[in-house]
C-alpha cells in the first residue's frame, strides 16, 4: 500500500524539518513547498491527501490557496497560523480549510490533528453510518433521534440541527458563519449569539459538566468543534 | 396628504422642548388679580408643606411688608441672605443670584422662593429683572416658586393701564408665564378684598396711597379679576390644546394648523406699542410665530423717529417677534413684499396713525388691501389721547433739534449763498433771455441744494428763490411789490414746484446714501469672508474680526476663545491677540457658557463696557466677540451686521477647529500604522525562531534517546515555550499600551467564555479541583471572547503558580445590579498587604524573591483589557485564606434571544 502523501507549504525551513520529521515518523510521505506558486504546482503534480499550509507565506496568501486547492480537491488542510490571528484563522476556515494549528506547537498536537483529519477524510468515502457515536451519545441521523447512555434525548430541532452539523464533521472547526448559515439559513450573519445560546443549551443536554465541555469545545472568536 | 402630515420642524421643537425641560427646573407661578390677595401667604403656606414633606426649601426674597400672619409664616423657612449692591453711594439690598446658584448646586431637587417675578433688580446686579434671574436658576435645574400680578404681564400692561388708570413699568414677558410649569390662581372676591383693605391687611406704599387707593375700586377690582382668571383660562385651554397635539396618534387624524403667522406693521409713534401688543396677544391665542417689522423711508428720519422705532421694535422683540427694519421708498409696497416672502398671512395695522399716511392721504390698511387682496389686514384702533397728543411729541423734539443742528444752519447758510449767486448770474442774463426761464434757474439751484444739503436747506432755499426772484426780475425791480398779478401765480407754482422737487430729490439722496452704505457694508463683510477663508489659526480670525468692527463702526473689538485643546465643559476663555479693547472676561465667560449675549445692551450685566456676542458655530459655541463702544445702543441693522460678523468668525473658528482635529488624527493614524508594522515585523521575527525551536525540541524525542537526552530534550521545549509566551505578553501589553487593540465584542453567554478559558488551561490545571459556580439567570454579556478568555487565562495561571500544587481553584459569577461580577479564587497564601493595587502594575510580582517563572505582565495584561471592556478588576484576600480576583463590567443590554423555531 502506497503511504499516505502529504504536501507542507512553509516558508521557514526549521519549521518544515521538524513537521517532516514528525510525519515522517508517522509512515507519512512528505513533499516540501517554499512559496506559494511552489505549493500550487506541487498540489497538481503530486495530489497530497493532506495539506499542512503556513498562512503567512512570502509570495502570496494562503486564503488564495485554499480556494484554488479546493476547486479540485476535498483533502482536508490542516492551516498553520499565528496567535492573534482569529480573524485569518476564520477567513481560512471558511475559504474550506479543515483544521487549524497555533504556532508554537509540538509534534504530538500536530500529529494528533493530521491523524483526526486523515481518519475523517478516509471514512468520508465508505457509506456514512447513520449512528454517530461519541462518549456516551449517539446520534442517529436517519431516525433523527440522539441518545445519552441509552436514555433518548429531547433537542429542540435548532439543538438537533447544530449538533448534526458539528457530527457531521467531527474534529473540524466549524465557524459561527458556517453554523449560523447551515442551521438558521442566510440572512442571519449578525445573530452570532443565536449559535452561542443555542451551543449553552445543547451542552446543558449533552455534555457531563457544561462549564466543562468534553465534546463541544468552544474555539474562542472562530467557532466550536466536536471533539473526537 | 400634506396637511395632515406633523410638520417635522414642530416635532423636532418638541423633542427640543423635552429634551430642555428634562433638565431645566420647574417653575410656579402665584398668580393673582392684585396686590392684597394673599399669592406670597399662599405661596409661604405651599413652602411649608413642602418642607413638612422634606423637601428642602429656601426663601430667595419674600416681601412681607410688616404683615403679622406672613412675618410668622416666613419666619421658620430658611432664607439666602440678601447682597448688599452699591451704586452712586447708596447701599441696596438685593436677591443673591449667586449664593442661590450655589445653594442648588448642592442640593438638587430644592425649591426657592422668590417672590414678585416683575422685580426690577438694583443697577448693577447681573440681570435687569428678577424674571431673567429666575431664567437662570431654572437653567441651572432649581426649581423656582414666584408671585406675579396680572397687570405686571407684559401684554396685558396697557390693558390694565386702561382700566385702571395706573401704568406699571414694571412687566414680564408673556412666555415667562406661558413656559412656567404651574400656575396656581389665588383669588379672592373684590368685596373681601376691600374688607381687608379696610382693615389695613394690604400693604400699601406711602407715597402711592393716593393712586393704590383709587386703584381699589370695586369696578377695578372686579376688571382686574376677571383678567386674571381669563388669563389663566387662556393658558390652561393652550396645555389643552398642546397636550392634545402631543397624545394624538403622528398622521392618524391628527389636525395639523396651517401656520399663518402675523405681521405688526410697527410705525414711528409710541401709539405702535399697541400694535405691537395687539398682535402679540393675537399670535397667543393663534399659537402662531409673528413678526414686527418697520419700514424706514425718506420721509421718516429723524432720529427720535428712530429711537421710538427701535424702542417699540425692542418690545415687540421681548414680546416674542421677530423684527426688521426695512429701506423702502414706500411703506405697503414693502410691507406686502416682506409677507409674501415670509409667508404671513395677516397685517396688524394701527387704525388712522398718521405716521403711516400715503401721500395721496389714503390710509395705510387701504393701500395694503389694494396692493394684496390674499393679506388679511387687522386693524388696531389706536387710543385717542395717544394719537393726537404722542405724535406730535415725538415729532416736536426733534424738530426743534433738528432744525438748529450745525448741518442744517450750514445747509441753510448754503441755501442763501448760492440764491444769492443764481441772481448774481441771471441779473445779467435777463438781457439775453426771459423773466420764466430765470425761475427755472432758481429751481436748478433749489434741486442742487436739495440734493447736496437735504430737506430744511432746500425748503428755505425755495422760499428765498421765490423771494429773490420777485425782488430782482419781476416788474417793478428791487423791489417786492409785484406789478403784475399773473406772477402771483407764477411765484405759488415756483414756490410749491421748488419744495415738491427738494423734498424728491433729498429723499433720493438720503436713499442713496443708505444703499451705498449698505452696499460698503456688503464690501466690507465680503472682505472679511474672503479675508478669514484664508486664516489659519485662531489669532488670524480675531485680528480679522477686530479690524472690520474698527473700521465699520469704529470700535474696539477682541475675541476670546477656549484654548483648542481644552475638555468640552470647562473651558475658560482667553482673549486673542490682534484685540482692540480689554474686555471683561466673567461677563464673557457667561455669555460663553449660557451662549447668549450679555454686557452693553443686553438683559445680563448690561453695565458693562462691552457687548459680549457668544461666536455660535453649527457644532457648538466657539468663543466669545466682545465689542467695547462709546455709549450708544446698537441699531437693529447694526446688530444684524455685528450678529453676521459674529457668524463668520464662529464658523472660521470652528473651520480651524476641524482642520486641526482632522491633522492631528492623520498624525494619529500614521504613528499608528508605523507602530503596527513595527509590532508585526517584530513578533514575526521573534516567534518564529521560537516556534521552531519548540518543534525541533519535541521533534529530537522522535529519534532513539538516552533518558538524560530525552530530559535535555524537554527542558530545551520547556524553555522555549516560556520564552514563546513572554514574547506574546510583552507584545499584547505593547499594543494595548497603543491604545492599538479593537475590541471584537459579541454577546456570549459567561458560561462558554467559562469553559474556554479551563480548556486553555487544561494542563495546567491538572490535579486540581475546579469549582465553577456560575449563578442561574445570567444575562448575555457583550465581551471579546478571544481577549477575555486571555483576561480569565492570565487569572488562572496566576492562581496556579502562586498556590501549592492540588489547592482548588474556585470561580463564581453573579449579577449585581446593573454590573456583571466574577471572581476567580484560590486558597494560596493570599496577597501581601496592602499591595493589592499595585499588583496590576507592570512587572509587578507577587513576590520577588520567588523563584516562580515570569515577568509579571500577565495581571497588567488583564487589567489593560478589562479596562478597555468599560470594565475593572481588583484583588483582595479571601475569607479564610486565598486570593479573590473579581471582574466586573456593565451589563448593557443585551439583545432578546431568538424564540425557539
Amino acid at each position: 500500500m502506497n503511504p499516505v502523501r502529504v504536501l507542507m507549504i512553509e516558508d521557514e525551513p526549521e519549521i518544515r524539518r521538524f513537521v517532516r520529521m514528525a510525519l515522517e515518523s508517522e509512515g507519512l510521505e512528505v513533499f516540501e513547498a517554499a512559496t506559494l506558486q511552489r505549493g500550487l504546482i506541487d498540489s497538481a503534480t503530486r495530489r497530497p491527501e493532506l495539506v499542512v499550509l503556513d498562512l503567512g507565506l512570502p509570495d502570496g496568501d494562503g486564503l488564495d490557496f485554499i480556494r484554488e486547492f479546493r476547486g479540485w480537491s476535498q483533502a482536508p488542510i490542516v492551516v498553520l497560523s499565528a496567535r492573534d490571528g482569529e480573524e485569518r484563522k476564520v477567513q481560512a476556515l471558511d475559504a474550506g480549510a479543515d483544521d487549524y494549528l497555533v504556532k508554537p506547537f509540538g509534534v504530538s498536537e500536530l500529529l494528533a490533528r493530521v491523524r483526526v483529519q486523515l481518519r475523517r477524510h478516509a471514512g468520508a468515502g465508505a457509506a456514512a453510518d447513520p449512528v454517530f457515536r461519541f462518549g456516551d451519545v449517539a446520534v442517529d441521523r436517519s431516525l433523527r433521534t440522539v441518545t445519552r447512555a441509552g436514555e433518548e434525548l429531547h433537542l429542540t430541532p435548532i439543538e438537533y440541527r447544530l449538533l448534526q452539523e458539528l457530527s457531521n464533521a467531527p474534529g473540524r472547526v466549524l465557524t459561527h458563519q458556517h453554523l449560523l448559515k447551515a442551521v438558521w439559513g442566510p440572512g442571519h450573519a449578525e445573530d452570532v449569539h443565536y449559535v452561542r445560546v443555542h451551543m449553552a443549551n445543547l451542552r446543558k443536554k449533552i455534555e457531563a459538566d457544561p462549564n466543562r465541555p468534553q465534546w463541544l469545545v468552544t474555539e474562542a472568536g472562530v467557532g466550536y468543534r466536536l471533539k473526537v | 396628504m400634506t396637511d395632515s402630515r406633523p410638520d417635522p420642524d414642530a416635532l423636532l421643537a418638541q423633542v427640543q422642548r423635552d429634551e430642555a425641560a428634562a433638565r431645566r427646573g420647574r417653575l410656579k407661578i402665584f398668580f393673582g388679580a392684585n396686590a392684597g390677595v394673599g399669592k406670597t401667604f399662599a405661596m409661604l403656606a405651599a413652602a411649608h408643606a413642602a418642607h413638612a414633606q422634606g423637601r428642602a426649601v429656601r426663601v430667595g426674597v419674600v416681601e412681607t411688608h410688616g404683615r403679622a400672619d406672613t412675618e410668622a409664616i416666613a419666619r421658620d423657612l430658611t432664607r439666602i441672605p440678601l447682597k448688599d449692591l452699591t451704586h452712586k453711594g447708596q447701599t441696596l439690598r438685593e436677591f443673591d443670584l449667586d449664593a442661590a446658584l450655589a445653594w442648588g448646586r448642592e442640593q438638587s431637587g430644592g425649591v426657592l422662593l422668590l417672590d414678585e417675578l416683575a422685580h426690577s433688580n438694583a443697577p448693577g446686579s447681573r440681570h435687569a429683572k428678577r424674571w431673567q434671574d429666575v431664567q437662570e436658576l431654572l437653567e441651572a435645574g432649581m426649581d423656582v416658586w414666584s408671585t406675579l400680578n396680572v397687570q405686571h404681564l407684559e401684554s396685558l400692561n396697557d390693558i390694565v393701564g386702561g382700566i385702571t388708570g395706573i401704568r406699571v413699568w414694571e412687566t414680564v414677558p408673556d412666555r415667562v408665564f406661558d413656559e412656567a410649569d404651574e400656575v396656581v390662581v389665588v383669588d379672592l372676591p373684590p368685596d373681601e378684598l376691600l374688607q381687608r383693605l379696610k382693615e389695613g391687611k394690604v400693604y400699601l406704599p406711602q407715597q402711592a396711597e393716593r393712586a393704590a387707593k383709587n386703584f381699589f375700586r370695586k369696578g377695578n377690582l372686579l376688571a382686574l379679576r376677571e383678567l386674571a382668571l381669563r388669563r389663566t383660562a387662556d393658558r390652561v385651554d393652550d396645555q389643552m390644546q398642546a397636550y392634545r397635539r402631543e397624545r394624538v396618534d403622528r398622521g392618524q387624524g391628527a389636525v395639523w394648523p396651517n401656520r399663518e403667522s402675523l405681521l405688526a406693521c410697527v410705525g414711528r409713534t409710541q401709539a405702535s406699542d399697541k400694535v405691537v401688543r395687539s398682535a402679540a396677544r393675537l399670535a397667543g391665542q393663534l399659537d402662531v410665530d409673528w413678526h414686527a417689522v418697520h419700514v424706514e423711508t425718506a420721509r421718516n428720519q429723524s432720529e427720535a423717529a428712530r429711537q421710538q422705532v427701535q424702542r417699540t421694535l425692542e418690545l415687540a422683540q421681548s414680546l416674542g417677534a421677530r423684527t426688521a427694519v426695512l429701506s423702502a421708498p414706500e411703506v405697503a409696497p414693502a410691507l406686502v413684499g416682506y409677507a409674501r416672502e415670509h409667508n404671513l398671512a395677516r397685517l396688524v395695522v394701527g387704525r388712522r396713525d398718521n405716521a403711516w399716511r400715503w401721500p395721496g392721504g389714503r390710509p395705510l390698511s387701504e393701500s395694503l388691501s389694494g396692493l394684496a387682496d390674499e393679506l388679511d389686514v387687522l386693524q388696531v384702533a389706536l387710543p385717542a389721547e395717544t394719537r393726537e397728543r404722542s405724535a406730535p411729541q415725538a415729532e416736536q423734539a426733534p424738530l426743534s433739534s433738528r432744525l438748529l443742528s450745525r448741518q442744517n444752519l450750514l445747509g441753510c447758510a448754503a441755501a442763501l449763498v448760492s440764491v444769492a449767486l443764481t441772481t448774481a448770474v441771471s441779473v445779467p442774463l435777463l438781457r439775453l433771455i426771459s423773466a420764466t426761464n430765470i425761475a427755472m434757474l432758481f429751481l436748478l439751484c433749489v434741486v442742487g441744494v436739495a440734493w447736496r444739503f437735504g430737506r430744511a436747506p432746500s425748503a428755505v432755499a425755495a422760499v428765498l428763490a421765490v423771494a429773490a426772484f420777485d425782488f430782482a426780475f419781476v416788474e417793478p425791480r428791487w423791489s417786492f411789490a409785484v406789478g403784475d398779478a399773473q406772477y402771483l401765480v407764477t411765484f405759488a407754482v415756483m414756490l410749491l414746484v421748488g419744495l415738491v422737487i427738494g423734498q424728491l430729490a433729498a429723499g433720493l439722496q438720503v436713499q442713496a446714501r443708505a444703499a451705498q452704505e449698505r452696499e460698503r457694508r456688503v464690501r466690507g463683510l465680503y472682505a472679511m469672508s474672503r479675508d478669514l477663508g484664508a486664516a489659519l489659526v485662531p489669532e488670524q480670525v480675531a485680528e480679522i474680526g477686530a479690524q472690520f468692527l474698527r473700521a465699520e463702526f469704529g470700535v474696539g473689538a477682541a475675541v476670546l476663545a477656549p484654548p483648542l485643546a481644552a475638555p468640552p465643559g470647562r473651558e475658560v476663555l482667553a482673549v486673542l491677540p490682534g484685540a482692540g479693547t480689554q474686555p471683561d472676561l466673567g461677563v464673557a465667560q457667561w455669555a460663553f457658557d449660557h451662549s447668549q449675549p450679555a454686557g452693553q445692551g443686553t438683559d445680563t450685566l448690561p453695565g458693562s463696557p462691552c457687548l459680549m456676542l457668544p461666536l455660535k458655530a453649527p457644532m457648538r459655541v466657539r468663543g466669545v466677540l466682545a465689542v467695547q463702544s462709546p455709549v450708544r445702543r446698537w441699531s437693529p441693522e447694526e446688530r444684524e451686521l455685528l450678529d453676521t460678523c459674529a457668524a463668520l468668525l464662529a464658523i472660521s473658528l470652528e473651520r480651524i477647529h476641524y482642520i486641526e482635529v482632522a491633522q492631528s488624527s492623520t498624525l494619529q493614524i500614521e504613528s499608528e500604522r508605523l507602530r503596527n508594522s513595527l509590532l508585526t515585523a517584530v513578533s514575526h521575527d521573534l516567534r518564529t525562531p521560537l516556534a521552531s525551536l519548540v518543534g525541533l525540541a519535541d521533534a529530537l524525542k522522535l529519534t532513539p534517546l538516552t533518558p538524560p537526552q530525552a530530559e535535555v530534550a524537554d527542558a530545551m521545549r520547556r524553555s522555549a515555550q516560556r520564552m514563546s509566551a513572554l514574547v506574546a505578553n510583552l507584545l499584547d501589553m505593547a499594543r494595548l499600551q497603543a491604545g492599538g487593540v479593537q475590541l471584537k465584542r459579541d454577546w456570549l453567554p459567561l458560561q462558554e467564555l467559562v469553559g474556554s478559558a479551563l480548556a486553555a488551561m487544561d494542563e495546567l490545571l491538572a490535579g486540581r479541583a475546579v469549582e465553577v459556580d456560575l449563578a442561574a439567570g445570567l444575562p448575555l454579556v457583550s465581551l471579546d471572547p478571544v481577549l477575555m478568555e486571555r483576561v480569565l487565562v492570565n487569572l488562572l495561571e496566576n492562581a496556579v503558580k502562586y498556590t501549592p500544587a492540588g489547592s482548588p481553584v474556585r470561580i463564581e459569577a453573579r449579577r449585581e445590579g446593573r454590573q456583571v461580577v466574577v471572581d476567580v479564587l484560590d486558597r494560596g497564601p493570599g496577597l501581601p498587604p496592602g499591595k493589592e493595587a499595585q499588583l496590576f502594575d507592570k512587572f509587578e510580582r507577587g513576590d520577588r524573591e520567588s523563584a516562580t517563572p515570569g515577568v509579571g505582565l500577565g495581571l497588567a495584561i488583564a487589567k489593560a483589557i478589562v479596562e478597555a471592556h468599560e470594565g475593572s478588576i481588583s484583588a483582595h484576600n479571601r475569607a479564610g485564606g486565598g486570593a479573590v480576583f473579581r471582574l466586573e463590567w456593565p451589563v448593557g443590554n443585551p439583545p432578546k434571544e431568538e424564540s425557539q423555531t
